[in-house]
């Protein structure tokens, strides 16, 4: 009845993931996150004060505050791309630092030279780097993976069009598609729908909810308060120190927003209790 | 005029001249690619004046100079990395600093030893491509292997991390020693190419046959593949120029290259002037760009 059957619709990563369930070789179900006191220091200016909150497996979590709040430099401090001042963060009982290689991370999208001479397939074997290994080529395997995730995303008619002649949107979608191919269990995103049409916001979202269904870790730093907060489970709501976490209804309180953005606040209509 | 190309090859100074014109043709545009795509121009600049100091000393010690040259580039680096995380100044006027500094040291030095030594400051700046020793090609040629070797090694991780340095930092690639390795890459390339080209010229064979080939193509190992083939192009034919009009050969070489550069600037199939836009002449064109500029 548990027949495991190659079909093209099926992620691989996914497969290898329901074969170690059905094994129950996972070491925890339910790896968390834990962030404990996490500080930043920008010479003189304290960009993060303290944080402390846990982002849960086969959750979609979103980070979010106003400008300046220390979103995108919580997410880095936490995956070590940034010094932190003080604190901590495990993962699965170990440290996150000493397991980067289950870690994707998708960078804000201005923070890339889309002039770069490389391939929407050049950019999503980026992601095969890592489990390559140093001195090797990419092996058949990494090809198969890299092709399903571009075709998880939309985009594997793509292949040899260069990065500089996609849309936003497409951008955004190889991106994802590189994080696929990573098969990771961390999935972190700053600020994926700056700028991004709608089709490819819930394309993004629906695979955001596919990963977590898969009992993966999605973290992703949202700038913005309208329809796209209600398609995350879970918010970490900054403001240089943590002013909530937990699940969106919890957070996405008149008090809390408040607190966050001070007096006005235009945050999608019907979610705040 | 076939024959008056390979006639001169009979002797062994010319023999020597364009092997090193090829190896330092493939190897500057490979690693120069590099520079190109990480915006990184400036670096190589700075790098190429700053290996004179370290030549010079050597030169007095009695040290191979390429060793001098390459621990001076090196250290111009440092210097530079140091002065940009220690210092609220800018990396872009810290490379003016350091390597203004560094050159100045090094013209001093050498005109201070080139009256007691039978050395040419102009060697040095401008390159003789005609005057190099069988050491000199073995040298280079050393470098080019280990250089080609390594860029060929960590191609993947190169690319990585050129292309999205905190994405491959997130996975755990050590950024910063793929980083300083690439700066070895690069002084190393530099200090190869010094007699060819000189080091105030050396900058032109790092970026400008990249510069042409991504015009034309659109993938890194392209770029550095097309760009070997430009490189190579140019550095033998401002040799040949250079003997037979006795040019300095730097400035010859240069020449080519930057000629090719406008001349895919003009014609590239995607980017060229004169081939975007087809319904207009070509005069018509060049005014719209010209007014362009100036509006």
């Amino acid at each position: 009845m548990n027949t495991v059957t190659w079909s093209g619709d099926r992620h691989w990563s996914q497969m290898v993931c329901d074969l170690r369930d059905v094994a129950g070789e996972r070491s925890a179900l339910h790896p968390t996150i834990t962030i404990t006191k996490l500080s930043v220091q920008y010479r003189t200016v304290e960009a993060l004060r303290d944080v402390s909150c846990v982002a849960n497996s086969g959750r979609v979590t979103g980070i979010i505050g106003p400008n300046g709040a220390g979103k995108s430099t919580m997410l880095k401090a936490m995956l070590g791309l940034i010094p932190v001042s003080g604190g901590t963060v495990m993962y699965d009982a170990k440290p996150l630092m000493d397991q980067r290689d289950r870690i994707a991370y998708v960078p804000q999208r201005t923070q890339i030279d889309w002039t770069y001479p490389a391939t929407v397939w050049d950019v999503v074997m980026m992601g095969r780097v890592r489990k390559s290994g140093w001195f090797r080529r990419f092996s058949g395997v990494s090809r198969r993976i890299a092709q399903d995730a571009l075709e998880r995303v939309g985009m594997s008619g793509y292949c040899d069009r260069p990065i500089g002649q996609l849309s936003g949107g497409q951008q955004q979608r190889v991106f994802l598609a590189r994080a696929l191919a990573q098969e990771a269990d961390i999935f972190c995103f700053d600020e994926p729908f700056s700028g991004i049409d709608q089709k490819t916001q819930s394309i993004i979202f629906n695979i955001f909810h596919e990963l977590a269904r898969a009992d993966k870790t999605v973290i992703v730093v949202n700038h913005d308060l309208g329809e796209s907060i209600t398609h995350f489970d879970d918010l970490i709501l900054l403001n240089t120190e943590l002013i909530a976490a937990g699940s969106r209804q919890q957070v996405l309180t008149q008090e809390n927003l408040y607190r966050a953005y001070g007096g006005h606040v235009g945050f999608f209509a019907g979610e705040a209790a | 005029m076939l024959e008056a190309l390979i006639e001169p090859l009979q002797y062994g100074f010319m023999q020597r001249s364009l092997i090193v014109a090829i190896l330092v043709g493939l190897l500057c545009a490979v690693v120069g690619s590099y520079l190109m795509v990480q915006r990184l121009a400036l670096l190589g600049d700075a790098i190429s004046h700053s290996v004179l100091p370290g030549l010079a000393i050597a030169f007095m010690l009695g040290a191979n100079i390429f060793v001098g040259a390459f621990i001076a580039g090196v250290l111009s680096t440092m210097a530079i990395a140091w002065i940009r995380t220690r210092s609220p100044i800018k990396e872009d006027a810290a490379m003016g600093i350091v390597f203004s500094a560094f050159f100045a040291l090094g013209i001093t030095l050498i005109t201070l030893i080139q009256k007691s030594n039978k050395i040419d400051l102009n060697h040095f700046l401008f390159g003789n491509i005609l005057g190099v020793t069988s050491d000199e090609v073995w040298n280079t040629a050393f470098i080019a292997a280990i250089v080609l070797l390594v860029v060929g090694l960590l191609y993947k991780e190169l690319l990585f991390y050129t292309f999205d340095p905190l994405g491959a930092q997130a996975v755990g690639l050590p950024v910063n020693l793929l980083n300083f390795g690439l700066m070895l890459l690069i002084a190393l390339t530099i200090v190869a190419s010094m007699k060819a080209v000189g080091v105030i010229l050396v900058l032109s064979l790092l970026i400008t046959p990249g510069a042409t080939a991504y015009l034309l193509v659109k993938r890194l190992h392209q770029v550095m593949m097309l760009g070997a083939a430009i490189g190579i192009i140019s550095s033998i034919s401002g040799m040949y120029l250079s003997y037979f009009f006795n040019l300095p050969s730097g400035p010859a070489i240069v020449l080519v290259a930057s000629s090719l550069f406008v001349l895919a600037l003009l014609f590239s199939p995607s980017y060229g002037i004169f081939t975007q836009r087809h319904s207009d002449s070509g005069a018509l064109l060049l005014w719209r760009e010209i007014k362009q500029l100036i509006r």
